[in-house]
């Protein structure tokens, strides 16, 4: 009896001991690292993964609260990507980066019901950004449209402001990513006076002979790509083979990593893309993974992706997630947070500078600032171009804003037609 | 000439060359089917096995090195500055000269008189454990293949044919890429090889042999086993000629073992069992995918040529089961 006592004593001084305990907060990964597209697929894990595993072994988590990271294969492939959501939701899952177009649209209404949220930055369905129509998903802090405005707004500083009768032409991949941007660019050509071009390429594009013996008989002034995987190095490789200027030849972010551009050694030197983040590892964030992640051989992956532009990608995609859980923590006052917290803190997320620079990212990235009817952020890019006797990007502008006008219109065009389409309600935004 | 007629003759030129490309995959799959009777769906990832062993040996990586260090603690990326080019080659060609000897000991041994269907499954798997292995041993990462093969637009070639166009027209000339000649003179070489090989070597004849009749060369006392390894090894030194050219292309990645899809048409029209087959048709799809693309293309909003090269090979197999070249199958009840 006296023996039981004692335990019972000794239970609850442990208890009071100990503080509340957390559940921890869990971070779905949709990483693809096998597959051919697993060049792409694990710089992007890597990034998200060491991020989070900073934040735990520094910090001891976001605001004390460990991070738990679930990471799921899907191979870049739409049924798996939905596979890998459906196990993985009722750990407690508080956001999904699908990381892929294809996955995303499948998750937006899957998620929507279940009240989770999507991050897909800088990809996926444009016109999500309307956050009165489609209330769990995020696109900051930019979409397509704003990627495809923004490189025409660059095109146009460099031909002195006007556009007309310029020749430009799209080569993209033959999908639902690849196709995004071309309402943008036809409106923008409506708007600049520009003849547009339209050059779909084939999954996986392996094979692009024929759109560039076509681009080499129509000489365009430019020539914009969205492209991803082989398809972009084949591209950039036939680009050089034609010898078409590289400095005229944009890619979207997803078009631009050195995957896409060592393969075509010197001929790749020049070319372009738009970007929403810093390149390299010259950031004091990076001083922080090497002694806590890094030396602690706790690097996700084979740890030498650090410093590569889908690593840095990744590692900013982490860095958004993890301040939206703080701000939920701090708008529902606990740091148990569920998913519809975690929206929360998403929807009303603000990260500028000054806030970066505190994070060790100063300069890095683009300023945040969400809100209920605004998911897709800034719309802010910067271009990039390759040095391929370096071997590295460089930031060759300031940031760019996209054309709110005519980007604003098309999302509110395109997401309102999903509303009634989807028999949705918009929500009313104060 | 008119512009326009020789931009056509252009888009010719340049089909009948990335035909040439295709025809490299497809001649693996035809050298391994006519001697055994198998359809060998690993030849796609063959190809990517020994571009990344090339790579491997040329920048000095150490195989296996994540799982080294996963399991050992031992972080060693490198050897060493790696090997001349000549070198890599040879070495590349032994290790896919082990993969046959391998393939043959632990899977084919084990499937002698088995039903074309379950050689053909068996060779889906090797196809998924080799872009496994792949992985393991050279990791995932896009790698550039550089060992001195010609490549970009040929700039005689344009300035020869500018000469070619009409007086003050806007012509600029016509282009060519010198990967593609080069793979053309390597594909040619590498046919007259494999004919020669075949006529007047004992190994040629005895491969000849059984791919007659099975039956009859065993009963002749020709090892079917040892012919299975020469095959296969040849078909691994036509998969790293295919790697090497399809890899100086588009760097080495995993995608390239999706090569096999641009191989498949080609073999529907040339047919499964003959090598100048696998050249013409390559030569047909590749011109006519090109032309499908340039010309149709723009009528039905492009990307048509990766299709259009089944639907020529759809319209062959329906008036030539057999294809173009391939031996007519004869059945006797």
């Amino acid at each position: 009896m006296k023996l039981a006592k004692l335990a019972a004593i000794a239970a609850t001084a442990l208890t009071i001991g100990a503080g509340p305990a957390f559940a921890e907060l869990v971070f779905p990964s949709l990483s693809y690292r096998t597959g051919p597209y697993a060049p792409n697929g694990i710089p992007f894990a890597d990034g998200y993964a060491d991020y989070f595993t900073l934040i735990n072994e520094r910090d001891g988590g976001i605001e004390g609260n460990k991070i738990k990271l679930v990471e799921c294969e899907t191979g870049y492939n739409t049924e798996k990507g939905v596979e890998c959501y459906e196990s993985t939701k009722g750990e407690g899952s508080l956001v999904y980066q699908p990381l892929s177009t294809g996955i995303t649209y499948q998750l937006i209404p899957k998620a929507t019901a279940d009240g989770i949220a999507i991050h897909s930055m800088g990809y996926g369905r444009t016109s999500a950004a309307n956050g009165t129509i489609f209330s769990n998903v995020f696109n900051y802090p930019g979409t397509y449209w704003d990627a495809a405005s923004i490189i025409i707004k660059y095109i146009a500083s460099e031909e002195g402001g006007d556009l007309k009768g310029k020749k430009i032409a799209l080569v993209y991949h033959n999908s639902a990513y690849g196709k995004e941007p071309i309402r943008t660019l036809e409106e923008l050509a409506k708007k600049h006076g520009y003849a547009l071009t339209l050059l779909p390429v084939d999954h996986p594009g392996q094979e692009q002979k024929a759109t560039w013996l076509q681009i080499r008989r129509d000489r365009p002034d430019y020539v914009l790509m969205w492209g991803w995987g082989v398809m972009n190095q084949v591209a950039i490789q036939e680009a050089a083979n034609i010898r078409f200027p590289m400095d005229h030849f944009i890619g979207v972010w997803w078009s631009a990593s050195e995957n896409d551009t060592i393969p075509a050694g010197e001929g790749a030197n020049g070319y372009k893309a738009v970007t929403f983040h810093g390149v390299g590892s010259d950031f004091p964030i990076y001083a922080d993974l090497k002694k806590h992640v890094y030396d602690a051989g706790k690097a996700a992956g084979a740890g030498d992706q650090a410093g590569t532009v889908l690593y840095n990608r990744g590692m900013v995609a982490a860095m958004w997630a993890v301040e939206a859980a703080r701000t939920a923590m701090k708008i529902h006052n606990t740091k148990d947070i569920t998913p519809a917290m975690m929206r929360d803190g998403m929807e009303a997320l603000d990260v500028p500078e000054s806030r970066l620079a505190e994070l060790g990212l100063p300069n890095f990235t683009v300023p945040v600032k969400v809100s209920c009817a605004n998911h897709g952020g800034p719309g802010l890019g910067m271009i990039q171009q390759w040095d391929a006797a370096a071997k590295k990007w460089s930031i060759i502008t300031d940031l760019i804003s996209a054309d709110r006008e005519v980007v604003d219109a098309l999302i509110k065009e395109d997401s309102e037609a999903y509303a009634k389409e989807n028999n949705i309600t918009p929500r009313t935004c104060n | 000439m008119s512009p326009d007629f020789l931009y056509f003759i252009e888009t010719v030129l340049n089909g009948l060359m990335s035909g040439v490309m295709y025809s490299l995959v497809a001649l693996g799959f035809v050298l391994i089917f006519k001697a055994s009777g198998i359809f060998n769906f690993a030849q796609g990832v063959m190809a990517l096995f020994a571009a990344l062993t090339l790579v491997g040996l040329l920048t000095g990586q150490v195989p296996f090195a994540h799982l080294i260090h996963a399991i050992f603690g031992v972080e060693a990326q490198h050897w060493g500055a790696g090997m001349p080019a000549l070198l890599a080659v040879i070495g590349t060609m032994v290790v896919m000269i082990a993969l046959a000897f391998l393939i043959e000991r632990i899977v084919l041994k084990h499937l002698v008189n088995q039903e074309p269907i379950i050689l053909f499954m068996a060779t889906i798997g090797l196809a998924y454990f080799l872009e496994g292995l792949g992985d393991l041993m050279w990791g995932s990462d896009v790698k550039a293949l550089d060992i001195g093969v010609p490549s970009g637009g040929s700039f005689w070639w344009e300035d020869v044919t500018r000469e070619w166009a009409a007086e003050g027209s806007d012509y600029f000339g016509m282009y060519i890429d010198k990967l593609d000649v080069t793979a053309a003179i390597v594909a040619a070489v590498l046919v007259v090889a494999l004919s020669v090989f075949s006529q007047y070597t004992r190994m040629g004849r005895a491969l000849r042999a059984v791919a007659d009749d099975h039956q009859a060369a065993l009963s002749v006392g020709i090892s079917l086993r040892t012919i299975w390894v020469i095959v296969w090894s040849i078909a691994g030194f036509v998969a790293l000629v295919a790697g090497i050219m399809w890899g100086s292309k588009s760097g080495v990645q995993f995608s390239l073992s999706l090569i096999a899809l641009k191989a498949l048409p080609v073999l529907i029209l040339g047919g499964f069992t003959s090598i100048p087959g696998a050249i013409v048709g390559g030569l047909i799809i590749g011109v006519g995918e090109k032309l499908a693309e340039l010309y149709i293309g723009p009528l039905v909003g492009g990307a048509i040529e990766n299709w259009f090269a089944y639907v020529v090979a759809l319209v062959f197999l329906l008036y030539r089961p057999q294809g173009l070249f391939g031996d007519k199958i004869i059945e006797r009840i």
